[in-house]
């Protein structure tokens, strides 16, 4: 049953996806690529740069596409954006519902110190798990790379970057 | 109201491109300057706390938003209207790019794209990992490494950070 594992899925990205959208693309990664085979590496690093040139968070993006390209109708992409959004919208409600003791609360402040090294290093796998044979297919991508490592360091806008090697791309390899 | 928080949430969830942090001075203008629904600290404080909450930041941020003017209904409406706009773009875009499969400038340009994409995520990483003190900087390289190598879940160190976390923390009660 499909949907089914699509919902359970995406809950569960939901659920443990802590420390943002480049944080969550290791475990989305490793759901959907590894565990299920639904998209491979290179499809999901494609759906990274549509969505940083379209508005709205990474895992939504990413379910909506998965959800459709899995399924093959519009009903794949529903349950999957729902089921990813519902663990933080009632974890969330939670939160706001008691923040005033959170917020100054030992425990929470503990978690969070901690959850900062491993949430780091989940971004640090993401950009590993992408810098494969399927992205780095000559010296031009080396090249591409470097450029674009540089800019991005240097706060050079993000939908840019992307039209720009989009562009450098044609002029390379067409 | 409901109305409202959608409609605004809407117009946040259409114009934010990118990260969540992106959206930190579009949403304090509409949040805080134009309809006044929460003073500037009171909306850091939550907004610390949406980021440390599990799921997109942009949607967590929605639904306390929501949840304080309207309850649980008022955080629905202004998740709907985070989702809407972008799960529509995607929506089309998939449906358009299928029809692209093996267009040769298509193909291209995503090999062009693909080397920029490594940089966008590999930046970040390097550049949080150098503001950790060094221990919890060895950690994160550790885990980078560990789950590019074994391709064990990232849930399993989630899950340790928060135990470590809880642990940590009880030890030091305990001292005192």
């Amino acid at each position: 049953m499909i949907y089914l594992q699509l919902f359970l899925t995406y809950l569960k990205i939901g659920f443990f996806g802590f420390g943002g959208g480049y944080a969550m693309l290791s475990l989305i990664q490793n759901e959907i690529v590894v565990k299920h085979s639904w998209i491979t590496a290179t499809q999901l690093q494609d759906i990274v740069a549509v969505s940083q040139m379209t508005p709205g968070p990474i895992a939504i993006n990413s379910a909506t596409y998965v959800g459709y390209s899995v399924t093959g109708d519009v009903w794949g992409s529903i349950i999957a954006t729902f089921a990813v959004s519902l663990p933080p919208l009632t974890l969330m409600m939670m939160i706001a519902h008691f923040y005033m003791k959170l917020y100054s609360n030992q425990f929470v402040k503990g978690i969070v110190s901690w959850l900062k090294p491993m949430t780091v290093g989940l971004i640090g796998s993401a950009a590993l798990m992408f810098a494969n044979g399927q992205t780095f297919i000559d010296w031009k991508s080396f090249v591409i790379f470097g450029v674009c490592a540089v800019a991005t360091w240097f706060r050079f806008n993000t939908i840019y970057l992307i039209i720009l090697s989009a562009i450098a791309g044609i002029f390379l390899y067409l | 109201m409901l109305l409202d928080l959608f409609w605004t949430f809407f117009k946040i969830g259409a114009f934010t491109f990118g990260s969540g942090y992106a959206m930190i001075p579009m949403i304090e203008r509409e949040i805080i300057d134009r309809k006044g629904w929460f003073d500037r600290d009171d909306f850091r404080n939550q907004f610390a706390l949406a980021q440390s909450s599990p799921g997109p930041i942009a949607l967590n941020t929605a639904v306390f938003v929501g949840y304080k003017m309207n309850g649980y209904k008022g955080a629905l409406a202004a998740v709907l209207g985070t989702i809407i706009p972008c799960f529509t773009i995607i929506l089309l875009i998939v449906v358009f790019l299928s029809g692209y499969k093996g267009n040769p400038y298509v193909e291209a340009a995503f090999k062009g794209v693909r080397p920029a994409v490594v940089a966008l995520i590999a930046v970040p990483f390097i550049r949080w990992m150098k503001d950790l003190k060094w221990f919890f900087m060895i950690i994160s390289v550790a885990v980078a490494l560990v789950i590019w190598l074994t391709n064990l879940s990232p849930i399993f160190f989630i899950l340790a950070g928060i135990i470590i976390g809880v642990v940590s923390v009880s030890l030091n009660i305990k001292k005192r």
